[in-house]
């Protein structure tokens, strides 16, 4: 892992750090729920479980402020947990269920909230990158103060259109944060195999665009890392690139074998990295919590992502009818 | 010998242009190189530059001249020793040269030297240059009767279109390659920069994927972009924007994220430019539900349905052409015209046989009806308008009442328009068929260079006719 960045000693109060060790619990709960329904053919298709991950979308949402925007592929449950999304929803619409965020129509890759002001949820590598930029184009043209988050993979960052995209943005001086999650795998291939250049971030310098690498694992660090660059785009100084070192515990998707990489790998990661046993040592040995508070906490969150399964267990199928609509925008909505 | 100084091609499909400005007057001494003149294209100003030496002896064109067509002399060049008064006055004074040589095939097989062959596709109809004014007279319904018209060009009518929609909504912008600066790669956006600054038009490096996907993250964004390709061939750089992430997304969001958007530019063939320059796409952008697609062939209709599909709120896949762009037509001149998207215009009646075309296809569908009708087959001709969603009501209604269909396209045959037109037909309509449908395309064949394959690569008026006799008998 590169530039590993510590937090020192931040002066992070208890509630703060309680507040990024629910958030990650409830994504690495959710996610390991969401594995078991798969397993039990509750969920179809593709399913790309975040775990590991968590603390890159919590620090960076620890950092947002209301109307910012966020944008991701498809390894994305983790992003619509923490922008506030309703556990409900995400998991009703993995089960292909009416009470899903899409109806049932969109599945594990394409979830969207107007609300939380999350847009997807896209399948297809590198896509979203100028499509958050272009979210970014938005607000920038309305004139208010909100940054986008566009969220791709070190696989995604060999892409083509990624530096076409650095090209507009830094041209046009556009409020977006490009969070790169290097996770070192693009499906089973790792970034060793597949990029030469071992700095994904440092590409955006070709287009003048400032950037860093951050410690993934340490949610804390993510948050400064991400205020930093907020601060840069609010003041119209964007855009910028944070390159944030993480680690998927689990396979690409569910099918995956992951021959790529040793269990001793993964096992050593866990063990030393978790970003969530992290928090939890900083609030046990810093007294900032009792290991009571901490079950209630677990028990908490277990009953919500128990909910949450027994919801998109129980909502019905989409109607027949669903099939044809949404197609087109209501013509209500022409015009807008 | 003197040397006459003939009126320049300075874009592929100029047929005339205005002489706008002479930069030497008679008797200047002129060398290879040196600017001379400055001519008006369809698409630009452009300097003239002599390419032999001499004497300016005479200038046949005066500047400001209007419709000069293309290889008229405009200017005598004489060499040391020679006198004005050598000038054989064989140059007619005029621009109006090529009426002069046939009528029919009207004059512009001259602007090609090289493409002279020996076969007799030469003499057929060359594709760029039908004047407007042989067209028949088209019934209109779009809007009310004794409505004031004014005559505009299909290039005029779509920047009305786009400066209207733009003055009505802020959100409105136009985007694309050399749509500010430049003014447009074919004009069409000339002026817009002025009026609405670079905030509103803007200037995108050559990246479309790039764009493309910005654009249609700026409509979920809440804005309204209008997407000028320089011409729809580079948008095959950016179709997964369009298809997956443009088309789709309303969708597969349940209807929370609908896509306000256009995407708008030249489609098709236009003269000489080969084959990854001239694709008709009309059939593939067709095929995708979520998208719309339209594809004007009149002023009118670009103008009236380029202002719905600005305020559609979906995609909406504008295919234009070239060869239309500088192409008068009576525009309606109300304040606020618009042609609703998917219904189709009839616009010509008849009862023996139901052509029915779209884009330029409707040049050759309208010639063939009027040839049609000397030889006493009265055709009715459909300009779909809209390929998605298609009006198969009106083309059904039609082959009900005429019992014969040929379709006419620009595209390749395989899954053609036309392929959904016949199979809709057959399906809903296949007892009142008299004769089976023809499918008019482009040839199966990447679109060559040389004029003369070109010719025989495109659909022509001369086969529209044909499949009318093959379908009604006669």
């Amino acid at each position: 892992m590169a530039a590993r960045k510590t937090t020192g000693k931040s002066n992070v109060s208890a509630d703060e750090l309680l507040k990024y060790y629910k958030d990650m619990l409830l994504i690495r709960r959710f996610e390991e729920k969401a594995g078991q329904l798969y397993g039990m053919g509750l969920i179809g298709g593709f399913c790309h479980l975040y775990i590991g991950q968590e603390a890159v979308v919590v620090g960076l949402e620890a950092a947002a402020k209301d109307g910012d925007k966020r944008i991701t592929s498809y390894r994305d449950h983790g992003h619509m947990l923490a922008c506030g999304m309703d556990p409900k929803g995400v998991m009703a619409e993995l089960t292909g269920r009416e009470g899903g965020y899409s109806k049932g129509k969109g599945g594990s890759m394409h979830m969207f909230s107007k609300e939380k002001h999350f847009y997807g949820g896209h399948g297809i590598v590198g896509a979203q990158v100028p499509l958050g930029t272009g979210l970014g184009f938005a607000d920038k043209y309305k004139g208010n103060d909100n940054v986008t988050f566009v969220y791709f993979g070190d696989g995604a960052a060999n892409q083509g259109q990624v530096y076409e995209s650095y090209n507009m943005a830094e041209l046009w001086n556009l409020p977006v944060v490009y969070v790169i999650e290097n996770n070192q795998y693009a499906m089973g291939t790792s970034t060793k195999r597949s990029t030469k250049s071992p700095n994904l971030w440092e590409r955006g310098a070709a287009y003048g665009i400032k950037g860093e690498a951050v410690d993934g694992m340490d949610v804390m660090a993510v948050k400064a890392a991400g205020e930093k660059a907020i601060a840069a785009c609010r003041a119209g100084d964007g855009p910028y690139i944070l390159e944030v070192m993480t680690y998927r515990y689990r396979g690409h998707s569910m099918s995956d074998p992951a021959k790529y990489r040793t269990r001793e790998e993964v096992q050593k990661m866990r063990e030393e990295r978790d970003p969530i046993e992290r928090v939890r040592e900083m609030l046990t040995t810093g007294g900032l919590a009792t290991d009571e508070d901490l079950k209630a906490i677990d028990k908490e969150i277990k009953a919500v992502v128990n909910d949450s399964a027994e919801f998109a267990k129980d909502s019905p199928e989409p109607s027949l009818d669903e099939l044809w609509t949404d197609i087109y925008a209501a013509p209500e909505e022409a015009e807008a | 010998m003197a040397t006459e100084i003939l009126m320049p091609a300075l874009s592929p499909t100029m047929e005339e242009g205005t002489l706008a400005k002479w930069l030497v007057k008679e008797g200047d001494e002129i060398t290879s190189g040196m600017i001379i003149a400055e001519i008006e294209t369809d698409k630009a100003t452009m300097e003239f530059e002599a390419v032999d030496e001499g004497t300016m002896g005479k200038i046949l064109i005066d500047e400001g001249t209007e419709g000069v067509k293309v290889n008229t002399p405009i200017a005598v060049l004489l060499e040391e020793g020679e006198s004005a008064d050598d000038i054989k006055d064989s140059a007619p004074k005029a621009g109006a040269k090529s009426e002069d040589t046939d009528g029919d095939t009207n004059g512009d097989t001259d602007e090609k030297p090289a493409a002279n062959s020996d076969s007799d596709v030469a003499a057929d109809k060359p594709v760029a240059a039908q004047p407007a004014a042989e067209l028949p007279p088209v019934p209109e319904p779009d809007w009310p009767e004794g409505t004031k018209m004014k005559s505009m060009t299909v290039r005029e009518a779509l920047r009305e279109a786009m400066a209207e929609e733009m003055r009505r909504n802020d959100t409105v912008f136009l985007m694309g390659e050399e749509v500010g600066e430049y003014q447009g790669a074919y004009k069409i956006s000339q002026g817009l920069l002025d009026e609405f600054g670079a905030k509103r038009v803007i200037d995108t490096p050559i990246t479309e994927a790039g764009f493309t996907g910005l654009a249609v993250g700026a409509a979920w964004g809440g804005l309204n972009p209008i997407v000028e390709f320089m011409t729809f061939n580079f948008a095959m750089q950016a179709i997964d924007h369009l298809i997956n992430s443009a088309a789709k997304t309303n969708y597969m969001s349940g209807g929370q994220l609908p896509c306000p958007i256009v995407f708008r530019g030249p489609n098709g063939a236009a003269a000489r430019v080969a084959a990854q320059h001239s694709q008709d796409y009309a059939a593939w952008y067709g095929h995708i539900p979520g998208l719309k697609v339209v594809m004007p062939y009149s002023a009118a209709d670009a103008k009236g349905l380029l202002k719905s599909a600005i305020r559609d709120g979906n995609p909406v896949v504008f295919l234009e052409n070239e060869i239309l762009y500088g192409r008068s037509f009576d525009v309606p001149d109300m304040d606020d015209f618009t042609v609703p998207i998917g219904k189709a215009r009839i616009a010509r009646e008849g009862k023996d046989v139901t052509i029915v075309s779209f884009g330029i296809g409707m040049t050759y569908a309208l010639e063939a009806a009027e040839k049609l009708a000397a030889d006493g087959i009265d055709a009715e001709v459909i300009d779909l308008r809209t390929i998605r969603p298609m009006d198969t009501a009106t083309i059904i209604s039609s082959v009900k009442k005429t019992n014969r269909l040929v379709t006419v396209e620009e595209g390749f045959p395989q899954s053609s328009v036309g392929n959904f037109i016949s199979a809709t037909v057959m399906m809903e309509a296949f007892d009142y068929l008299d004769a089976p449908v023809i499918n008019l395309c482009g040839k199966d064949v990447p679109m060559p260079y040389a004029a003369n394959l070109e010719k025989l690569a495109l659909v022509t008026t001369d086969e529209v006719i044909e499949a009318v006799h093959k379908v009604t008998y006669r």
